[in-house]
């Protein structure tokens, strides 16, 4: 218990500029608390997050990453977040073949209205994290390694 | 093109165990087109069997590049240096690409690091196809252009059987039946009469059958 508590999940979250990038904002224009384990990085569209920015992260020691794009039927370029939604499954399969927990990974769909939605997912898979604990290849990184 | 998948990372950690330094080697040609070997798929794989052996408590050396083409000495020719520096190479090439390395460092290991499944077509966005399994005597001029050595379950050149059923194949239902295939390609193009050919006898020497092949041109030798 006390091991948990301290440890604080590294979460990325590849966020589409158009939908939970909006989102994040408004979460925090009305204030909506979060936990600040998340770091966001605005994509012009999830479909454009490459596989490898994926295993990248994990490799670098990411303990979760979240891609969060619009709704389905949604995505200002028409098929962007469907396409994003199918590479994740892919990679959740890699992750398991590699010995990550592919629950590390998980994609979401938003509109940028959902301010508290972006709160309460963020929220909820930060703490679905912290039950997994540190990411195993964190664990295994060589000292001084670790970027 | 050649037409591959990509393995289980499970299955290549084992493989690659023995070894520290491992080249994941990409091919820039049919597998690349596929999506299974190339640039991106290399550094993927490197990635992947990185942190499949670091949580095995191994630090391995594992680095991917992508060559034009391994079925060609001329090009594995310029990645050679980074290929002999490693104590294994995995081969994300087609089987034929794997050989040729094989061939080239006689002293070191090499792995296949996809399936190689057939010669093939991309037929919609990520589906393949198989379409040609390179019999050695090409006989589709006769068939509107559409293989039944190679589409027909059971391979026949008179056909079809007496299981072809609205335009599926009984051999399994998802397929469609090369025969229905072949006769409406002949009506479209004005051969019906074709049907009527009888093909005689097939040489299947000419094909993998017959063995390991092999082409001599005396007129490109040198
Ligand atoms: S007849 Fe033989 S060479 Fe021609 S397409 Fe069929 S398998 Fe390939
Ligand atoms: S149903 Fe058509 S494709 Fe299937 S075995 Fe018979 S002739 Fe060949």
């Amino acid at each position: 218990m006390h091991h948990t508590s301290e440890f604080e999940p590294q979460i990325l979250a590849f966020c589409c500029h158009y939908c939970a990038y909006a989102a994040a904002d408004l979460a925090g224009t009305f204030r909506a608390q979060y936990p600040t384990n998340v770091r966001i990085i605005r994509v012009p569209c999830s479909g454009k997050v490459d596989p490898m920015h994926i295993m990248q992260a994990f490799e670098h020691g990411a303990d979760g990453v979240l891609v969060a794009g619009c709704l389905e039927g949604g995505c200002h370029f028409l098929e962007g977040n469907l396409r994003a939604k199918r590479r994740v499954s892919l990679l959740r399969q890699i992750l398991d073949e590699i010995g990550i927990k592919s629950d590390r990974l998980r994609m979401v769909n938003l509109s940028s209205a959902m301010g508290q939605t972006f709160a309460n997912t963020v929220t909820e898979f930060t703490e679905q994290i912290r039950e997994l604990g540190p990411s195993p290849i964190t664990n295994n990184i060589p000292r001084g390694k670790l970027r | 093109m050649i037409v591959a998948t990509r393995k289980n990372v499970r299955e290549l950690k084992q493989l690659l165990a023995p070894y520290q330094r491992i080249a994941v080697l990409g091919c820039g040609t049919c597998v690349t087109v596929c999506l299974a070997g190339g640039e991106r798929e290399a550094g993927m794989m490197a990635s992947a069997l990185r942190m499949a052996s670091r949580l095995d408590g191994v630090e391995k050396d594992i680095r991917d590049l992508t060559i034009e083409r391994q079925c060609d000495d001329a090009f594995i020719d310029e990645a050679w240096k980074s290929l002999d520096e490693a104590d294994a190479i995995l081969s994300l090439a087609c089987g034929a690409g794997v050989q040729a390395l094989a061939h080239r460092f006689p002293g070191k290991p090499v792995f296949p690091g996809v399936d190689t499944q057939f010669i093939g077509i991309l037929e919609e966005q990520g589906i393949w196809a198989e379409k040609c399994i390179a019999c050695g005597h090409c006989r589709i001029g006769s068939y509107g252009a559409i293989c039944p050595v190679t589409r027909c379950a059971k391979h026949i050149l008179n056909g079809p059987c007496g299981g072809s059923h609205d335009g599926k194949c009984e051999v399994n239902p998802d397929t469609d039946c090369a025969w229905q295939l072949i006769y409406d390609r002949l009506k479209a193009i004005g051969e019906e009469y074709r049907m009527e050919e009888i093909a005689p006898l097939a040489d299947w020497s000419l094909s993998n059958e017959g063995g390991c092949r092999k082409i001599i041109r005396e007129d490109q030798r040198i």
